[in-house]
């Protein structure tokens, strides 16, 4: 369901030089499939994600998801697209700290659709098992509880593809295949592909498909720096 | 959660803040109302009063604007004086022969044909008695004739086109006080309030009496205002001074009998006496070549009194205060029994070199425009500018925590919220804030009206209660926007013009909302 061809992306530095980071001849997910990209760090995991997301713009080469070629679409396009078939779980949560967990998830729902499926909201706080926290805010919980909610907001519009990036990162090793079960068997409860990026080894061994990005980047040396 | 939810959720997140900008906010929008207000109850009780129960104003020829603020308002420099007798134009023959009969030269008529009709009885005793019949009948007529040339004998040229006449007397002060020298019609007939349908009500006492045996002609009614500040009540006496208000005093001639209710009307602030009473204090005389007649008729009432014989005297006495010729008055408010007639009666006075004849309406409307329009235009430039700058706080409030939250909107754009609607949510905060602001700035403002409604009441007349809305600037002339603003009261135009400028300071966060790097901010 998701196909990556050709797709290059490169940053201009301050000194004018084009900073070169992608270049992926080819990249496929089948519908439903949950793999894992591994690599070391600054060497392009984000930046493929936020390209598959449409959140930041290949410089070349095609990203089609379900036949919608996501390059080609406008900003409004991509922002609907992402909406509608992603989820996205970040290594920092980044849940909004003005809302409770029950108002994070149906924020989500509110951009895609415009209106809120509580219903679904509270069942997916269950899901995660917080249905007990659904009033507090972010502030009030762990990071595991947090970041369990933003799995709960990730799926909240039964997304076609969950990418998730380093998910336990920041998580204390007890919650960290708490939340890896849960983000496995809700995908694949609703039949979601999961593009799942990591640096734990004991995560990445669970899967049948690791992918190592410098296998299907071209570009070998980047820079090593340390980016979340 | 719709994006007004979303909006509010980020006021909240940034409690102080966001209360500290609203408060901001509030304060501006109450000092507008505030100002709204006074500047409605001012223009409020400029017009109540210009419905003044009367509609016109015959006086000394010279400024209508001067003679207007004397007559109706108390104020400015003192205007010249008319004669008596002009006044006596406006009133009927009964009471003009009456008035007149106490003329020099009525009395010297009279004192002639006495000292004729004595010699002429003396005569009839000698002669047979048909001739002096007939030398009696010939006398009566000469005398009616004599009478006739003495033009004593008419009702006044305008009395027929007057409802009413009063005459007032001003130049005299008492403390800072104008005091009014009027006949007891001044309360009598004369009404006030929008439809010129209220009395003059007495909080103590009643009004004064052209002659009491108790007091002679030396009654006062003081204002409300007066009474307070000059610390007087009824039983009290006092004495104007002459000419102004640290002028020499007349001595304690005039005894309170009633202190008016507040009307908001200027005689809150004068004290009336009885004319006849303001004419016999010293220096109230016109000079007149009349010798030892003016010594006469000028004596206290009491002693010139018919049976003064056990001290005062239940009736008036006869001998009126001061002959009509020496008298002068300073206006004379007239109400016409119709507007042609007043028009004709107008056209009439003002052909004449005598006097003049003016609408206070009319002036008192030229000089609201005058000056309340550019007042109002002022006013209206001033709240404004107060309101930019509580808007500008609002803009420094968001904009400062627009660092801290283009993080907050990179997710919100990876979540799937458009540019368009983050730029939304932005705008909408300013709007909420503003209307929060302005929401508590208006019902502070109107919770101080409230709390002053009372002392307002008191001293204009104007009763606003919490929900009263200023009125209409209707003498605004903003690039021929004027009609349009004043078509009603300004604080409805203060709820679209706070979301315009909620819209304009928000816009420039928006605009960083909108153009957020969402990658870049993401990792941040
Ligand atoms: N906006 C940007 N401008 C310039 N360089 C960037 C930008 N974003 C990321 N990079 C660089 O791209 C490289 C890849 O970053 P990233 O995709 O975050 O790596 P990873 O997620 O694999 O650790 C890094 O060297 C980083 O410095
Ligand atoms: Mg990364």
């Amino acid at each position: 369901m998701l196909h990556l061809e050709g797709v290059k992306k490169s940053y201009l530095q301050a000194n004018g030089e084009f900073l070169r980071i992608l270049d992926v001849p080819k990249f496929e997910v089948a519908t439903g499939e949950q793999m894992v990209l591994v690599g070391r760090s600054g060497c392009g995991k984000t930046t493929l994600l936020h390209i598959i997301a449409g959140i930041s713009r290949a410089d070349a080469g095609t990203i089609r998801i379900d036949q919608v070629e996501v390059n080609k679409l406008s900003e409004a396009g991509r922002d609907r697209y992402r909406a509608i078939k992603l989820g996205y779980v970040f290594q920092t949560f980044n849940l909004l700290p003005a809302f409770s967990a029950l108002e994070n998830v149906l924020l989500g729902m509110t951009f895609a659709r415009g209106k809120r499926d509580t219903n679904r909201a509270r069942q997916l706080l269950d899901r995660v098992g917080l249905s007990a926290r659904a009033g507090h805010k972010p502030s009030a919980m762990s990071v595991g509880e947090q970041q369990r909610v933003a799995v709960a907001r990730a799926l909240a519009n039964r997304p076609r593809l969950l990418l998730a990036d380093e998910p336990t990162a920041n998580v204390d090793p007890a919650n960290q295949q708490k939340i890896i079960d849960l983000i496995r068997d809700t995908c694949r409860e609703e039949d979601i592909a999961l593009v799942l990026v990591t640096h734990a080894r004991e995560v990445a061994d669970q899967f049948d498909r690791v992918d190592r990005l410098e296998d299907v980047n071209r570009v070998v040396s980047t820079p090593a720096q340390e980016v979340s | 959660m719709s994006l007004i939810r979303i909006a509010w959720r980020s006021i909240q997140q940034r409690g102080l803040a966001s209360f500290l900008t609203a408060v901001s906010m509030a304060l501006g929008v109450m000092m507008v109302v505030a100002v709204l207000s006074v500047h409605g109850v001012v223009a409020k009780s400029f017009r109540n009063n210009s419905s003044l129960g009367y509609n016109q104003i015959v006086g000394a020829r010279g400024g209508r604007l001067q003679l207007t603020m004397n007559t109706v308002f108390y104020l400015s420099k003192p205007v010249a004086n008319i004669p008596y007798e002009y006044y006596l134009e406006f009133v009927p023959e009964e009471e003009r022969r009456a008035a007149l009969s106490h003329t020099l030269r009525e009395e010297l008529h009279a004192a002639q044909w006495e000292t004729l009709n004595t010699a002429m009885a003396i005569d009839s005793q000698h002669g047979a008695g048909l001739a002096a019949l007939g030398s009696q009948f010939a006398g009566e007529l000469l005398e009616a004739q004599g009478r006739q040339q003495l033009d004593l004998e008419r009702g006044g040229k305008f009395s027929q086109f007057t409802a009413f006449a009063i005459p007032v007397c001003l130049g005299d002060y008492f403390g800072p006080f104008r005091v009014v020298g009027t006949t007891p019609d001044m309360f009598d007939q004369l009404r006030y309030g929008p439809a010129s349908d209220q009395a003059f009500e007495f909080s103590a006492g009643r009004n004064f009496k052209r002659w009491t045996p108790e007091h002679g002609y030396f009654e006062a009614v003081v204002g409300a205002s007066v009474a307070r500040e000059m610390n007087v009540g009824v039983g009290d006496g006092f004495s104007p001074s002459h000419g102004d208000p640290e002028g020499d005093q007349h001595g304690d001639q005039f005894k309170i009998v009633g202190v008016l209710e507040y009307s908001g009307t200027p005689n809150d602030r004068a004290a009336f006496i009885n004319m006849e009473g303001f004419y016999l204090m010293d220096d109230h005389a016109k000079p007149i070549d009349t010798g030892e007649l003016d010594e006469d008729t000028a004596a206290p009432p009491g002693a010139a009194a018919p049976d003064g014989q056990h001290g005062r005297p239940e009736t008036e006495p006869v001998v009126q205060s001061l002959p009509v010729e020496q008298r002068e008055v300073s206006a004379v408010l007239v109400r016409t029994s119709s507007d042609i007639f007043g028009m004709l009666m107008a056209d009439s006075i003002n052909k004449s070199n005598v006097a003049q004849c003016v609408q206070p309406i009319r002036e008192i409307t030229l000089l609201f425009d005058e000056f309340v329009g550019p007042v109002q235009l002022a006013l209206l430039v001033v709240t404004a500018l107060i309101c930019v700058v509580s808007g500008v706080s609002i803009l420094v409030s968001i904009y400062n925590s627009m660092s801290d939250r283009k993080h907050e909107i990179a997710v919100m754009r990876a979540l799937g919220a458009s540019r368009t609607t983050v730029m939304t949510v932005i705008l909408l905060e300013s709007v909420l804030l503003s209307m929060a602001g302005g929401v508590a700035g208006w019902a502070g403002g109107h919770a101080l009206n409230t709390l002053a409604s009372d002392q307002i009441e008191q001293r204009t007349g104007v009763s606003i209660n919490f929900l009263s809305l200023a009125p209409p600037l209707e003498n605004l002339d903003l690039w021929g926007m004027g009609p349009i603003i004043g078509l009603v009261s300004p604080e409805l135009w203060l709820i679209p013009a706070l979301i315009l400028l909620a819209i304009i300071v928000g816009f420039l966060p928006a605009l960083s909302a909108y153009q957020t790097d969402v990658a870049k901010s993401l990792g941040s």
